[in-house]
């Protein structure tokens, strides 16, 4: 009969039940590893994180240079637009995981979002290290002739069409990361950044740091998409809590900001 | 909108909306007890529209009763199966017997409802697949090459072919619904039982779904993929809350519950150990 029921497969995990509970587990294995019983204080948070989308450990080189990206993604901070996203559910004491909801909503967008990342990822794919790839792409972008629930991009994947230089942490990411034994995408990213950002006519961004980088450490584009969108939620929810604490009174309202091209005035109003 | 704003780029951009954003859509008049939708007065001039004419309003601009009416029909008809196995359902039921909020869990499972397999990502690419095929057919395209092409493209045509069963029980009330009202007599409506008849007569196993008539009564109604997208992407709800219910109304934890044995692990090495 049990060989009979619809089972989850999995690459990743294995279990062994309880005596007791089948229900329960007694073991869990992640890609052959005991969790419990093997990893817990041994490896890092990051480490894990590899493992467990990878099903083999990191080189001491890679969970590095995967480490120092998910440092520098883990907090947009307040101006970010998926950082206030999850602040906007804070100052109004919504639920805690709304806040991450929202967050993640407005973090997986085309404008320095995962999709963003996704689709530079595929540019990698692409082009590579060919610069005259990079040239063609960027002038050319493809367009898919069907539509998708996704807007088309409205930028280079991984450039910002609002900047005006490349800012400075996102050079210092990149020069860290490449002094750090990133591989041959983010060293080539860095001899070339002024080149792309010539084709682009718009600065590098960090989500196309996080593209190269993900690609380098050999992440597909639905991996790294995924990633990105959790590894930046630790601070919208620090700052989504903080806010809450605070209140929407000492949070910005915008309020003389929207402005009516089209109001019709008051409509069956003695008192307008 | 905004034309002196157009030349306009990278930060000087940013700072000319800094605490200025113009719009036709709407506000609410703080203080003033006036609302505002696309330029009508809500809370005066909107007061009798039922819910739909308003989501439509608020999409398209266009005060349409007819098709506030068909919109209805096609969430109640289509989309609001009360299964809790339907893979987006299941995430309201599950949050129900984990004891989530109703409004978690249902939006949760309503955003998982954009899929590839099934749902409004579907739904919104039948609508454009349809629009497509017109477009070229009204310039000599011949239909069958269209399909050949779009399945040599995309392996699928949006709105055709079903995940687990093959024929869709929505197709037959809904279009019934359609002709009721006068809306199925429109040339989308044609085209898509046409795509149908080409498959019917094909090696293809593709049956049409409801995508492809929801899709092709939004087409003649000109609703575009866009539009018709937005007046879809809440539509599974009333499916979702008897799922949530129910599981909330269960024993928690006990919707589909998996022993250890459950899983089946296809990795390469069962135990190894982690070394330096």
């Amino acid at each position: 009969m049990e060989n009979e029921r619809e089972k989850i497969q999995t690459q990743i995990w294995r279990e062994e039940p309880e005596p007791d509970n089948p229900f329960a587990a007694s073991a869990c294995y992640c890609s052959g590893f005991d969790v419990f019983g093997d990893l817990l204080g041994k490896i890092s948070l990051i480490e894990y994180i590899w493992l467990l989308f990878k099903l083999d450990p990191p080189t001491k080189a890679q969970a590095k240079v995967f480490e120092t990206l998910a440092i520098a993604l883990a907090n947009p901070g307040p101006r970010d637009h998926s950082v206030r996203a999850a602040m906007n559910a804070g100052v109004g004491g919504s639920t805690h995981a709304s806040a991450l909801m929202a967050a993640i909503a407005v973090g997986a967008g085309n404008l320095g979002g995962a999709r963003e990342v996704f689709t530079a990822m595929n540019y990698w794919q692409q082009c590579g290290r060919d610069i005259e790839k990079w040239k063609d792409i960027i002038e050319n972008p493809p367009i898919e002739e069907r539509t998708d629930v996704w807007p088309e991009m409205e930028h280079t994947p991984g450039f910002d069409p609002h900047g005006a230089s490349c800012p400075t942490p996102v050079k210092q990411l990149l020069d860290h990361l490449c002094k750090e034994g990133a591989g041959e995408t983010l060293k080539w990213l860095q001899s070339h950044r002024e080149n792309l950002e010539q084709f682009s006519k718009t600065p590098l961004s960090f989500s196309g740091v996080a593209a190269a980088t993900f690609f380098d450490l050999d992440f597909t584009p639905e991996q790294a998409e995924i990633i990105f969108l959790f590894l930046r939620l630790p601070g919208a929810a620090a700052h989504s809590l903080e806010q809450e604490k605070l209140g929407f009174s000492r949070y910005p309202f915008f309020h003389g900001a929207v402005k009516l091209t089209n109001d019709p005035g008051p409509v069956n109003k003695a008192d307008e | 909108m905004n034309d002196d704003k157009s030349l306009l780029k990278g930060p000087q951009l940013l700072q000319s909306f800094e605490d200025n954003w113009e719009t036709e859509m709407g506000a609410c008049i703080l203080g003033k007890g006036r609302v505002v939708l696309r330029g009508r007065d809500l809370l005066s001039e909107l007061t009798n529209l039922r819910w739909a004419e308003l989501l439509v309003f608020a999409v398209t601009g266009e005060e349409s009763p007819k098709l506030a009416r068909l919109i209805e029909a096609m969430w109640v008809i289509s989309t609001s199966f009360p299964d809790p196995r339907l893979w987006n359902n299941r995430v309201a039921a599950l949050g129900g017997t984990t004891r989530t909020t109703a409004s978690l869990a249902i939006n949760a499972a309503s955003v998982v409802s954009e899929a590839n397999a099934y749902g409004v990502r579907v739904g919104k690419r039948a609508v454009d697949v349809l629009y497509r095929f017109k477009e070229k057919m009204d310039s000599g395209a011949k239909l069958e090459d269209l399909i050949r092409q779009e399945l040599k493209k995309y392996k699928v045509v949006s709105g055709y072919g079903r995940p687990l069963v093959s024929k869709d029980e929505r197709v037959e009330p809904l279009l019934t619904f359609a002709k009721s009202v006068g809306c199925a007599d429109g040339p989308y409506v044609k085209l898509a039982f046409d795509i149908s008849n080409y498959f019917e007569n094909s090696r293809y196993p593709f049956q049409i779904n409801i995508s492809a008539l929801m899709s092709a009564l939004f087409a003649d109604q000109g609703i575009s993929a866009e539009n018709a997208y937005y007046l879809v992407t809440q539509t599974f709800v009333a499916g979702m809350f008897p799922c949530y219910i129910d599981a909330i109304n269960h024993k928690e934890g006990t919707l589909f519950p998996l022993p250890a044995s459950r899983i089946k692990y296809t990795g390469n090495q069962s135990t190894r150990d982690w070394t330096y």
